[in-house]
């Protein structure tokens, strides 16, 4: 049984992708996720596992080395913050232009601009639909607990490889900087090179006995073929919608009323919704843990049974617009969000599920 | 059993390496705890403050409106939390510094001078180990001992000459609270 340890969610990103068995990290400093870097640099994988840790010149340097990597087929990740995630937006498209499976993680602050250090949700939008340019997706899973940062490096790597796609672990500054409790997942090796051929028979690692070297691109002149591929992008983009759909539901067996939340503000959520049930007020939450794919369904399956739905996010509203599209007007769907940095604590959820919903909390 | 904690004062007086104390034993004693610090641009002479719950149940939310105990130990802070403090809850304060007094008298109010205690001890770095005593007096939330276990493990062996000292601060820091 491994040991249970206290540590902030950034830390525990970098204990996990070490454990995984990742073959490089290539990252930039930049707060509130500076600690990923940092813990790398004081365990020191290289001389145990052998994993590469780079910083990089600059976030562009970084994500073009995880492109390199990744198309090797090693298994590669970067990481930085909302300004710096921005900046990485060119390589995110092309990995997913070039189906090469890759891992990112945006710990984010407030925006937008360089805006603030504090924590934020202002990213949801480019995280979900697509932010680099083109007609792609991310697997995007959104964690709320210092374990989740944990297990979702190896969810995300496995996904990744599974459907060749990059995957971004959408965090915030709370999860980021907070510490509690978390056990880490026990030390995978490394593949070797045969296991990483074997696995990746696309990957550029050296002919070999192959007929034809592998080539990784993204540019496609030909449009029927560049349609082609774009097909074949969309195709494995509904098949992770059939079957990766994550979310976790809370009191909803009874809920008159639903929160709709991701991320550290799920857990602020949860306290409002403890308060609230100790009123009499029957509020529920379902917690989408991957934001891409959406769980549009079962969102629309508990607004058959709720008066009103209510998004809370660090933003100006921008996973309501998912929850919308999911409710198709059934219920009234409204928004409450603290921006630029402000975290909003229970007792204003609570205050909003009074105004909008005229409750007696 | 759930204790909501809220430790508040100038960046360099160890808040945040107070509550990290508090929650390695927390962690020690089987509990379920989290460390939310303000990360903000806070150095020496800003403000810091963190949150820390101590709870035999899952943690919700960490972060919080209102607090079962409050630490605070420079002006701002005491004017920011104290109405933050829930009715019977406990305001520790440190009364150097501080011109204006809290005035509630629906909470427990614990004047603790820890700077004076460590001057007394000849190390000024006691000084929030000293609040962590008299926090522990008046909330015994864990006892002492799971206290220095997370020490131990915490600390780098070159510095666990330190943990006996950090003991005498600890229980100087029980006896400035009047029981």
């Amino acid at each position: 049984m491994e040991e249970v340890r206290l540590m902030k969610g950034n830390e525990a990103i970098a204990h996990a992708v070490i454990r995984y068995g990742a073959d490089g990290y290539f990252g930039y400093p930049i707060t509130p996720q500076s600690e990923v870097l940092e813990t790398l640099a004081e365990l020191r994988p290289w001389e145990t596992t052998g994993m590469v840790v780079l910083q990089a010149e600059s976030e562009v340097a970084a994500i073009n080395m995880v492109y390199g990597g990744a198309a090797t087929g090693k298994a590669v990740m970067t990481s930085s913050s909302s300004p710096g995630i921005s900046l990485k937006q060119e390589g995110i498209s092309y990995l997913a232009a070039s189906e090469l499976p890759a891992l990112i993680l945006n710990v984010m602050r407030g925006g937008p601009g360089l805006g603030t250090i504090q924590p934020s949700q202002a990213d949801y939008f480019q995280a979900t639909k697509g932010g680099g340019h083109g007609d792609y997706h991310l697997i995007v899973l959104a964690p709320a607990t210092v374990q989740e940062m944990t297990d979702f490096v190896a969810l995300g790597f496995d996904l990744a490889f599974k459907y060749r796609t990059p995957a971004m672990i959408l965090a915030d500054g709370v999860v980021g900087q907070m510490m509690e409790k978390v056990v880490l997942p026990p030390q995978r090796p490394r593949r070797t090179e045969e296991e990483v051929r074997a696995q990746c028979p696309w990957a550029a690692c050296g002919r070999g006995d192959r007929a034809e070297r592998n080539v990784v691109t993204s540019l496609e002149l030909d449009s029927a073929r560049m349609e082609v591929n774009n097909n074949r992008f969309q195709a494995t983009y509904r098949a992770i919608e059939e079957a990766e759909v994550r979310y976790q539901e809370y009191f909803t067996d009874d809920a008159e009323y639903l929160i709709v939340a991701f991320g550290s503000v799920a857990r602020i959520c949860l306290k409002a919704i403890e308060d609230a049930r100790a009123a009499g007020v029957k509020v529920g939450m379902i917690r989408p843990i991957t934001l891409w794919p959406f769980p549009s369904k079962e969102i629309a399956r508990l607004s058959a049974q709720v008066k009103g739905i209510l998004t809370v996010e660090l933003n100006a509203g921008q996973m309501i617009e998912d929850v919308r599209l999911a409710v198709e007007g059934r219920v009234p769907v409204r928004h409450f969000g603290r921006m630029g940095g402000i975290v909003p604590n229970p007792g204003e959820v609570a205050d909003t599920l009074r105004r909008e919903f005229d409750v007696e909390l | 059993m759930k204790e909501e904690i809220v430790i508040a004062g100038f960046g360099g007086q160890g808040v945040l390496s107070m509550g990290k104390i508090l929650a390695y034993a927390g962690l020690m004693d089987d509990l379920e705890v989290t460390w939310m610090p303000s990360y903000g641009p806070e150095q020496r002479g800003g403000t810091a403050n963190v949150t820390v719950i101590i709870s035999d149940s899952p943690i919700s939310s960490p972060v919080l409106d209102t607090f079962d105990t409050a630490v605070v130990l420079n002006q701002q802070s005491l004017d920011k939390f104290e109405p933050k403090v829930k009715p019977g809850g406990t305001l520790i304060y440190d009364p150097s510094g501080i011109h204006r007094l809290p005035g509630r008298t629906d909470i427990r109010i614990v004047p603790v001078d820890a700077m004076e205690a460590a001057i007394e001890l000849k190390n000024s770095k006691t000084y929030n180990m000293i609040l962590l005593g008299a926090l522990l007096k008046c909330r015994p939330v864990v006892p002492i001992d799971a206290v220095l276990r997370g020490l131990k493990k915490t600390l780098p062996e070159r510095h666990h000459h330190l943990i006996p000292l950090n003991e005498q601060a600890l229980n100087k820091g029980m006896e400035l609270v009047n029981a």
